[in-house]
This record gives C-alpha cells, structure tokens and sequence, in this order.
C-alpha cells in the first residue's frame, strides 16, 4: 500500500516533468523558430487573420453577426463564446427577425451565414456568397461597381483545402484590406 | 455534400492504416518489444523501484490504480487552488473556486474533460499545462491500461496476474501519445495555432476603430494530446470552434482522426493479442455501423434548416444550420466532428452542440448514451465493448442452452455478473442524477434554454459526465457548487465503476483454462455475433434511455411550428 502510495507520487512528480514541463515547453520553443508567425496569433496589420472583427460600417464587408465582440478591450480579454440558443428558441426567433430586418435596411438579401452567429464567438470568416450578398451594401457605399467587387470577392476566396475539405470561405479582414488597398488605388 | 463523401472516403482510409499500423505498433508496446525509448523508461522504473518483470494480481493493479488515480485529483486540485502563487500567469488570474477545482481535478483524471470554466479566462498557462495537459496524457494512458489488462485476461490462462499498472502507464505514455501528439503538436501549429507562453497581444484595427486584446498561450500542444488521448479539454471556452485552437479545415479532420486512432486501432491489438485478428474485426464491424448509421443521421439533420432561423423568416439555408458553426468547417464536417467526439469519450467541439437542431442534438446525445463503444475513448472504448460481448455472448448461450463461452474461456456466473455491473453501472447513475437535477431547483436553475431543450441540457450534461466524455450543451451553467458536486460524482463512478469490474473481469478471465472450441461452439468472428452485439448495445443504450430522450430532443423535434 505504501509502496504504491510512494510509486504514485513519484511517477505524478515524473508526468509533471516530461508532460507538464517538458513537452509544452519544447513544443514551443520549436514552434516559435519554425513557425514565428502562427504559434504568435497570426498577427497582421489591423488585427488577427484568425480573429474576426466586428464591422459596422457600410463601407466594409461585415462578418458574421457575434453579437458584441468579445474581445473588445475592458482590461483584460474576454472569453469565445457562443450564443448557446437551440433550435426552437423564442429569443433566437426574435434576434434573427432584428438582423434580417438590419440587413433589409442596408439593402441587402442576407444569407444564412450573415443572420447566425458563430460558435467562437469571433469567426473570422465569410462563405464567399455571404460577401456576394453584401454587395449591394458596399457598393452604395463606397461607389465601387459590383462587377469590380465581385472580381475582388474572386481572388479573396480560398478553399476547400485539397479541394475537398471544407467549405469556400474569405477571411473577412483580408477581404477589407484588399478592398483598402482597390480604393487607394483608384483614387 | 460530394466533398463530404470524400472527406469520410479519406477518414476510413486514414483510419484503416492507423488500425493496421499503430494497432501493430500498440502491441509491440505493451508486450515489451518496443525498446527505442528505454533511454527514458528504464530511469523511471528505477525511481518508481518498479524491476524487471514485476507483475501484479487484478487486485493489485487495482489498488495502484485506484492510488495513482487519487494522487492526481489531489496534484490537480492544488494547482487550481495555488495559481495565484505558482509561474507562467501574465493576466494574474485568481484561485479557482474549492468546487470548480474538485471538479475540474475529477474531470481531467477521469478522461472526462468537462468544463465548468472558460479557459481563457480562468486557467492560467501553467495551471493549463502542468496541471490539465499532464492529466491528458496520463489518464488516456490509464485508460489504455486497462483494456490491455483485459485483453490480457484473455490470452492468458492459469494465470495469477495481469501485468504491471506502472509499466504499462509509462509504456503507454512514452511510447504512443507523447511522440505522436508531439508531430500532431506540429501540425496544429504550423496551420495556425498559437503556442506561446507570452500574454495577450493588443491589437488595434484603423479600418473600424476596434481595438483588440487577444488572448494567447501554449496551445497547439494540448490541442494534439487532447484529440488523441479522447479528452476534450480545450484552452479555450468554446475548444475547437476556436481558430487559435482548430484553425483550419486541415486541423479539424486531422482532430476528428486523432480522436478516432487509438480506439479504432485497439481492436487489432485485441485481435493480435487473443490470437485471431478477426475477433477485432468484429468488433470493429459492430462500431463502424453504428458510427456509420450516427454520422449520417446527424449529418442529415444539420444539413437542414435552423427552424428558428427559418420562423424569422429565413427559410433558405442552402448550407444547414449555421446557428452555432464556424464557415471553415460548415455544417457537415462540424456534425462529424460532433458524433467523432460524442461517441470516443472526448467531447472536444468545432461547434455549438446546443444550436444543433432536434435530431442533430439527439445523434451527439444518443452517441454518448449507447456507453461511448463506437469507438469509444482511448482504451474504455475496448473494455466497455467486451463487457457488451460478454452479454452478448451470454445471451448466445440461453437461446441455444450452452454454457457461453468467448475466445475460449468459459462464461460462468462470475463474468455475467461482473460484465453487467460494468453495463448496467453507467445508465443507473446518468437516470439517477439528471432526475434529481431535474427535481430541484438548484438543478433546474442551471438550464439556460427554455422548454424541452433545457430539460436536454441537463439530460446531457449527466450523461456526458457519467460517460467521461465532457462534450457539453454550452448553455448550461454548470459552475454552480451543485454541478460541480453532483458532475464529480458523476464522472467517478462513471471511470472507476466500470474500470474495478473491468480488472476483476480481467484476473477472473486470467486464472481460466481454455475450453477447445468444438462444433457446437458459439462463435465470436462472423455476422451472426456482429448482430447480436450491435442488439445488446442498441437495447441497453438505446431502450433505458427512451423515456429520458422523448422528453428533450423527440418532443422538441415533434413541436412543429412551437417556440419555447
């Protein structure tokens, strides 16, 4: 009994040290020399590729609906989180009657994508019929002819992984900043 | 929906090859062929005062178990409680609450990974890594234990002993998870999970003014331990929905593989060990049906519309319901993942289980209540299924009037009896608990949905915990001192209820001479006993929770146009 008390102990203590310690910390210190940019956030200029934004601007194409950003600044991070309401909810009925009206305001035909939330509560992107969709919103907006957006839509699309894996989808932020980079260079 | 086919075309191939191959390699470990890595192992046997050769009785095996499985609860629920004093905290985060902490401690020894707790918000780095990740590495390798005790209870006969808890718990660790979680680690990072051990990042947007503090930390690693070793515990509160924990299309199926590996290879070890490969194939056969028959069904139901979304006026949802899900998985590959991880007993999620719709949320439900068996989690997979064979084979034996036997061993009154204890042990405790959760009201206050569907929250969350799974209806607020109480109970007889009958199962099994198999033997490797396992699991599963399941998803699925 003692002897496997003692034996308990030490291989917690052995665990602790290859598991705990040695591992994580290899993994990286490997991590940070190969792959810098992905084991920090993916940071880029504006924000995190894998973070999305709240956009509310008509200017911009919008993101997913998460309803307020959870990351917004307060003294420390928030946590992801999703809406959590099932499928016969009086409350997610009613929120989605809001967006769908928000959306009508804007001009826009949502899709299903532009009227639910995400599950981490910050999805950073869009299907590439979502940002065909806002379209019409942006293009009042900011002048740009659709054609031209549609074409700009076109090159931010990436995906399915390997061809198969996945849904299409646009990275929403990319998206914004390529259509940045369109404007000032019409200007 | 082409694409999907592919995707799952690929995973039984992948799969295929790691049955063959890891399930190959798993018994060159745990028979002691495999050496490359005594370098490490034979130092700690020697600091363990573990010699060459010790063997244990299932009562000795047991009892170091039982020991070693106390020990980490208590190394766990001091680190949780100690965080504010202890290293790698950038955000200062406070102690974590006696009743969290017992049930967080409970959760990750039983392999269970539920969570109470949003990660990132009350888990500090080393709190993550030394006293959540560890835990991820060594409960799986218990877990493993354990069925390979009973596979040996098989092939051996006359025998006093079972093998050594100690050894295989560091063969197990060092030789299977730590060099494969380790590449896997890799991978999650290379597409994009973060693995640091710096703070926050602070970013600011001059496109729309936002300004960001994005929480980072050491993740990709315990991402790689947590899928393979079937935990679930993820850094973050919503786990793989998370980009920083599951960034891609890429990581997620390789998730939904790791998740798979281990149990799925496990029956050729069995069938390796016993001395007939087809006898794994059977089993394999029973699970791939089920797994085949849940994946579609759940599938199918995310494909369709979110009737909420649908009554706001939104009846074209071409690609499901998104309600809950991330673009880059999509509905389809977010309900594989979900049956995945509900039916191995890891309970890691891409997505929202509960926004799934009715039936959506019934496949995750009814995956955990058929005992986590197909495939189940990192070794309970295997030994809760023999102990379903077991009655299977005892159930051959009344209708054709032979004493039973399985692999040569002679079915008598002590397996019967131990095999249904171990069956019957899980449905007993989840109908238990959820009904008096339900019938108080410090129980009822968790549900956070309204109507049927809060009433499957809870129906869930005691489910998820009395299998050792973790996956969650997110809605429910479980961090009260009652969930946390009630959910430790939960998940201790839901691992050791069914692991003490296991080892006893097993010494009985070892001690056994074994019967030549004659023309009137029931045999264990074709069809007919495929059939007869998939009724025992279907029936014990699926008619003890009927009652309990037509009151949350069935009569949410039939209140047709009814908001609650």
């Amino acid at each position: 009994m003692l002897a496997q008390l003692r034996r308990a102990i030490v291989l917690s203590l052995v665990a602790i040290v290859l598991f705990g310690v040695g591992y994580p910390l290899v993994g990286t210190g490997i991590s940070q020399l190969l792959f810098n940019h992905q084991a920090n956030g993916s940071l880029v200029k504006g924000g995190s590729a894998l973070v999305g934004q709240s956009w509310t601007s008509p200017d911009w194409f919008h993101g997913r609906p998460d309803a307020d950003n959870p990351l917004l600044l307060n003294g420390k991070p928030g946590s992801s989180g999703a809406a959590n309401l099932g499928p016969r909810s009086e409350t997610l009925v009613r929120q989605t009657r809001k967006l769908i009206a928000y959306w009508h305001s804007q001009g826009v035909d949502p899709t299903t994508d532009l009227v639910t939330t995400s599950a981490s509560g910050y999805d950073p992107d869009i299907t590439p019929a979502d940002a065909v969709a806002e379209i019409p919103m942006v293009s009042r907006a900011t002048g740009l002819s659709s054609a031209r957006l549609r074409q700009l839509i076109r090159t931010q699309t990436q995906g399915p992984e390997f061809g198969f894996l996945g849904p299409s989808y646009i990275n929403v932020l990319q998206l914004n900043q390529a259509l940045k980079a369109l404007e000032s260079r019409l200007r | 929906m082409g694409h999907f086919l592919i995707t799952c075309l690929v995973l039984v191939v992948v799969l295929g090859l790691a049955w063959r191959f890891l399930g190959e390699y798993l018994v060159a470990v745990y028979s002691g062929r495999a050496k490359w890595f005594a370098f490490a192992e034979l130092p700690i046997y020697r600091v363990l005062g573990v010699s060459d050769g010790e063997e244990q009785s299932w009562q000795r095996y047991s009892v170091s178990l039982i020991i070693f499985s106390g020990v980490s609860i208590l190394a766990t629920y001091l680190i949780l409680r100690l965080q504010p004093g202890l290293p790698f905290n950038p955000q200062h985060l406070a102690a974590v609450s006696p009743a969290l902490s017992w049930n967080t401690a409970v959760s990750f020894v039983t392999n269970t990974n539920w969570q109470n707790y949003a990660g990132e918000t009350t888990m500090s780095y080393f709190s993550q890594m030394v006293a959540l990740q560890v835990q991820q590495f060594i409960s799986a390798a218990v877990g493993i234990a354990v069925a390979i005790a009973l596979i040996r209870g098989f092939a051996r006969h006359g025998e006093q002993t079972i093998g050594n808890f100690w050894v295989d718990t560091v063969r197990g660790s060092l030789y299977v998870l730590l060099p494969i979680a380790f590449l896997a680690g890799l991978i999650f990072v290379a597409q994009g999970a973060v693995q640091t051990l710096s703070g926050p990042a602070l970013v600011r947007d001059s496109l729309n003014g936002v300004t960001q503090l994005i929480p980072l930390g050491p993740v990709g690693f315990m991402e790689a331990i947590k899928q393979l070793g079937t935990n679930g515990g993820g850094f973050y509160n919503t786990n793989s929905a998370v980009p920083f924990e599951n960034p891609t299309a890429l990581t997620d199926f390789l998730s939904i593989a790791l998740v798979l590996a281990i149990p799925v290879a496990l029956t050729y070890t069995f069938g390796k060990m016993v001395g007939s490969v087809r006898q794994g194939i059977a089993l394999l056969a029973a699970m791939v049906v089920i797994f085949g028959i849940w994946t579609s069904f759940t599938a199918f139901a995310e494909a369709q519309p979110n009737p909420a979304v649908a009554a706001a006026g939104l009846t074209h949802q071409p690609t499901g319901n998104m309600e809950g899900k991330e673009v880059r998985f999509g509905s389809l590959n977010s309900a594989l993942f979900g049956v995945a991880s509900t039916q191995t007993s890891t309970g890691s999620a891409d997505s929202a289980y509960d926004s799934f719709n009715p039936m959506g949320g019934f496949g995750l439900l009814t995956g955990m209540m058929l005992g986590e068996v197909t495939p189940g989690g990192a070794g309970s997979g295997l030994y809760t299924i023999l102990l379903d064979a077991i009655v299977a084979v005892f159930i051959g034996g009344l209708m054709i009037g032979r004493t039973p036997e399985y692999l040569g061993k002679k079915i008598q009154a002590t397996e019967v009896k131990l095999a249904s204890l171990g069956v019957l042990i899980m449905p007993i405790t989840v109908l238990v608990l959820a009904g008096i959760a339900t019938a108080l009201p410090v129980g009822r206050a968790g549900a956070f949905n309204s109507g049927p569907h809060g009433f499957t929250e809870i129906l869930y969350a005691l489910t998820s915990q009395g299998n050792n799974n973790g996956s969650a209806f997110g809605g429910l607020n479980g961090n009260t001192v009652f969930y946390n109480v009630v959910g430790g109970i939960d998940m201790l007889i839901g691992r050791f209820g069914i692991m003490l009958p296991v080892l006893a199962l097993a010494g009985a099994l070892a001690a056994k001479q074994v019967v030549p198999a004659s023309a009137g033997t029931f045999r264990t490797d074709n069809q007919m006993f495929v059939v007869l396992l998939l009724g025992v699991i279907v029936i014990v599963g699926g008619l003890t929770f009927f009652p309990a399941v037509s009151l949350g998803p069935l009569v949410e699925q039939l209140s047709h146009g009814r908001f609650f």
